[in-house]
C-alpha cells in the first residue's frame, strides 16, 4: 500500500502545472462555494434568530389543536409534569408562560383590532430582547394592570405613556373581556405587522381580562443550543402526553420563514451547481489528458503483473490526493476569512437596510462558522472526482496490454 | 524440462475485411536454459509470438503451455498473476516505471507479489548490483542511460524469478557498448544461473550469442538452428 501510495503521490508531480492547475480549480471552488454558503446560512440563522427570538422562540407547547384554532377556548392550565419535565431539561435554558389573544382597542372615537400578550415582562425581555425596543415609558410590574403598546398603535391613537386604552374582546368560553387599562411603555418592534397592532400586559391581568385565571396559550421553550433543538423536540415528544398537548417548533410555526428560505437557498444551491459543473469539466479534462497520456504505462503495468483492480486504485488514489489537497487548502484559508465576517458581519445601510429591517430582520449579513458547510463542500469535491475517476477506470478495465502498448 | 509449448499457434488481424495471418499455425518447444533469438525481418510475426507466448495477446488458434499450463485457459486476473509469478519481461522501450527510482522499480514486482519489505530490499539491491548498477539504486528513469535503463529492466524482470525472459528487441534503441554489456551479462546469467531467455530481435550481435535461432517469415517458422 505504502508503494501504491508513493506512486500515486508522485505521479501527481509528474506534470506538475497540470496538477498545479487543477488543483487550484479546486481550491476556487472549495473557497468561493464555502464562502458564498456561510454568508447565505448566516443570514438564515440571522433571520431565524431573528424571528425566534422576536417572538415565537425556537419550541412552544400548546394545548392540542391551539395551532390550528387559535382561541382562548383552546388555552390550557399546565400539568406539574410538564413544568417538572421543562425545568428538569438542562437544554431548556427557561420557559415562558403566554396568553395570548386579540381584542378590539379603542379610544376616543378611533378603533383598531390588536394582539394582546399577557406574558411574564422579566422572562419575556430574555426572549424578545424587548428592553432596547421601549422607546418611551417603563416595563409595568408583574402584578400592574399596566400595558406596553406598540409605536405604531400609539401613532394610531396619537398615544403617549399615562394615557389609556380600552380592550374590548371575548374572553374564555364567552365571558366578556373589556377593561381600561392605563399604557406605561412604548414598545418599537421593526416588523410592522407587530408595531402596528401588539399589545403587551402582565400575565396576571390578561387571565383576569380573558376571565382565564391561571391559563396559558402557550409555553415558550428557551434555549442556547439552537443545534440541539431536534434532539430535545425528540425527546420532548416522548415525554409529552401529544394527546393533550402539541409540541411546534420554529419550523412549525413559521412556515412563511422556512418557505422563504428554501426559496433563496435554491437559488444558491443552483449558482453554486453551476460553480462545481465548471469545475467538474476541469477536472474531467484534467483526468482524460491524463489517462491519455499514460496508456502505453498502464499497458506496461498490467503486463508485468499489476491487477486491474490496483492499478484502478492507484488511479482513484491520486485523484483523491489532488481533492483532498485542494479541499484542506480552501478550507484552511476561508476559514480565517469567515472568521472575520462572523466576527465583522457587514452591515447594511442607508435604504438597503431599511428595507431589511421592515421584515423585521436586522441589516447585517454575517458568515456563518458552522463547520458542516466546510465539511460538505470538501465532501461535494471529493464526490465529484470520484465521479470523473469513472472515466479512467472504464479506460483501465477495457484495456488490452498490447493495445495500449503501442500508444 | 519444456518450458514453453505452442501448439498450431496463429493469429489472425482483420484489417478492412482483409485477414492477415500474422502467426500461423507455430509449433514451437523452448526447453529450460535456453538461449533462443527469434528472428525475422519486419512484420513477420516476432513480436506477435512473443505477446502471445507472454499472455499479452489474445490467440486466434491454438494454444500456449507455460510449464504445463494452458495459459489460454486462463481467466483474465489468473493470467496477469501467472505472467506475474512466471514470466519476466524486457521490453524494446525499458518500459520503467517513471515516478519510481532503480530500486523501486526492481521492488515494485515483489511488491506485487506479497514480499516483506526486508526481502524486496535485499534481493533488489543483490539484483542492481547484479546488473552493475549499484551506485544508480535511487536513480529515476530519466537520470539513466538507455543502457543502464535496460539492465534495470533485466533486473526487474528477474525480480519475481520467473521460469523465463521474454525480451522483445532488447537492444534496439541501445549504442554498442551498451548492447555488448547487456548480452554479456544476459549470457552470464544464462549459463551460471540457467536462466531460460526468448528474444526477438534484428540485431546481429544478438543472434551471433544465441545458442538456437528461430528464423520466422510470414508468420511460419522457416529455419530452427541450435548451436
Amino acid at each position: 500500500m505504502k508503494m501504491i501510495f508513493k506512486m500515486a503521490w508522485r505521479n501527481i508531480w509528474r506534470n506538475k502545472r497540470r496538477s498545479i492547475i487543477t488543483i487550484s480549480s479546486i481550491f476556487f471552488a472549495v473557497f468561493f462555494a464555502v464562502f458564498a454558503r456561510s454568508f447565505q446560512i448566516g443570514v438564515y440563522n440571522k433571520m431565524i434568530a431573528n424571528m425566534v427570538g422576536m417572538y415565537t422562540g425556537y419550541l412552544q407547547i400548546h394545548q392540542n389543536g391551539f395551532w390550528e384554532e387559535q382561541s382562548i377556548d383552546n388555552s390550557f392550565i399546565p400539568d406539574q409534569s410538564v413544568l417538572d419535565l421543562l425545568h428538569d431539561n438542562k437544554d431548556i435554558t427557561d420557559f415562558n408562560e403566554r396568553l395570548e389573544s386579540f381584542a378590539l382597542t379603542a379610544s376616543d372615537n378611533l378603533t383598531k383590532g390588536a394582539i394582546i400578550m399577557g406574558v411574564n415582562l422579566e422572562k419575556e425581555d430574555g426572549l424578545m430582547d424587548l428592553s432596547p425596543k421601549l422607546i418611551s415609558g417603563e416595563f409595568p410590574a408583574h402584578t400592574s394592570s399596566s400595558l406596553l403598546i406598540s409605536e405604531g398603535l400609539a401613532s394610531y391613537y396619537n398615544m403617549s405613556v399615562g394615557d389609556s386604552l380600552i380592550l374590548l374582546g371575548q374572553g374564555y368560553h364567552g365571558a366578556s373581556a373589556n377593561g381600561i387599562f392605563p399604557v406605561s411603555g412604548i414598545l418599537k418592534f421593526p416588523m410592522p405587522n407587530l408595531n402596528d397592532r401588539l399589545v403587551l400586559m402582565p400575565i396576571l391581568a390578561a387571565q383576569e381580562l380573558y376571565a382565564a385565571p391561571e391559563r396559558l396559550t402557550s409555553l415558550v421553550l428557551q434555549i442556547d443550543k439552537p443545534e440541539k433543538l431536534n434532539k430535545l423536540k425528540k425527546y420532548i415528544s416522548k415525554k409529552l402526553d401529544l394527546e393533550k398537548y402539541e409540541l411546534l417548533d420554529w419550523k412549525g410555526l413559521l412556515p412563511e420563514l422556512v418557505q422563504t428560505i428554501q426559496a433563496d437557498n435554491a437559488g444558491g444551491v443552483i449558482i453554486i451547481g453551476v460553480l462545481y459543473m465548471i469545475i467538474s469539466f476541469g477536472i474531467l479534462g484534467t483526468l482524460l489528458m491524463m489517462t491519455a497520456e499514460r496508456m502505453r504505462e498502464f499497458g506496461i503495468l498490467i503486463s508485468i503483473g499489476m491487477r486491474k483492480s490496483k492499478l484502478i486504485l492507484t488511479l482513484i488514489m491520486e485523484s483523491l490526493f489532488m481533492g483532498i489537497l485542494a479541499s484542506i487548502i480552501g478550507i484552511s484559508v476561508v476559514s480565517p476569512v469567515r472568521y472575520y465576517f462572523n466576527r465583522n458581519p457587514i452591515r447594511l445601510e442607508d435604504q438597503a437596510a431599511e428595507s431589511i429591517e421592515a421584515f423585521g430582520f436586522e441589516p447585517v449579513i454575517p458568515a456563518s462558522l458552522d463547520m458542516d458547510i466546510a465539511m460538505n463542500h470538501a465532501g461535494i469535491v471529493l464526490l465529484i472526482v470520484l465521479i470523473c475517476t469513472i472515466y479512467p477506470i472504464v479506460t483501465i478495465l477495457r484495456l488490452k496490454p498490447v493495445k495500449a502498448m503501442r500508444t | 524440462m519444456e518450458i514453453i509449448k505452442t501448439t498450431h499457434l496463429t493469429k489472425v488481424y482483420s484489417n478492412n475485411g482483409l485477414e492477415v495471418k500474422a502467426v500461423n499455425h507455430i509449433d514451437l518447444s523452448i526447453e529450460e536454459g535456453e538461449f533462443t533469438a527469434i528472428v525475422g525481418p519486419s512484420g513477420s510475426g516476432k513480436t506477435t509470438l512473443l505477446n502471445m507466448i507472454g499472455g499479452l495477446d489474445d490467440s486466434t488458434e491454438g494454444t500456449v503451455k507455460i510449464a504445463g499450463t494452458n495459459i489460454n485457459s486462463l481467466s483474465e486476473n489468473e493470467l496477469i498473476d501467472f505472467r506475474l509469478k512466471n514470466i519476466g519481461f524486457v521490453f524494446q522501450a525499458y518500459n520503467l516505471i517513471p515516478v519510481l527510482t532503480a530500486k523501486e522499480n526492481v521492488e515494485f514486482i515483489m511488491l506485487l507479489q506479497g514480499l516483506s519489505e526486508k526481502e524486496r530490499k535485499q534481493r533488489s539491491e543483490e539484483l542492481l548490483n547484479h546488473v552493475g548498477l549499484t551506485d544508480k539504486l535511487d536513480s529515476r528513469p530519466n537520470q539513466l542511460s538507455g543502457g543502464e535503463q535496460q539492465r534495470v529492466a533485466v533486473a526487474r524482470a528477474l525480480a519475481s524469478k520467473p521460469s523465463f525472459i521474454l525480451a522483445d528487441e532488447p537492444t534496439a534503441n541501445l549504442d554498442s557498448h551498451s548492447t555488448s554489456t547487456l548480452l554479456d551479462m544476459m549470457a552470464e546469467m544464462n549459463e551460471k544461473e540457467k536462466v531460460t531467455f526468448l528474444f526477438s530481435t534484428h540485431d546481429q550481435r544478438v543472434i551471433d550469442k544465441a545458442r538456437r535461432v528461430i528464423t520466422i517469415e510470414d508468420g511460419k517458422i522457416i529455419k530452427d538452428e541450435r548451436r
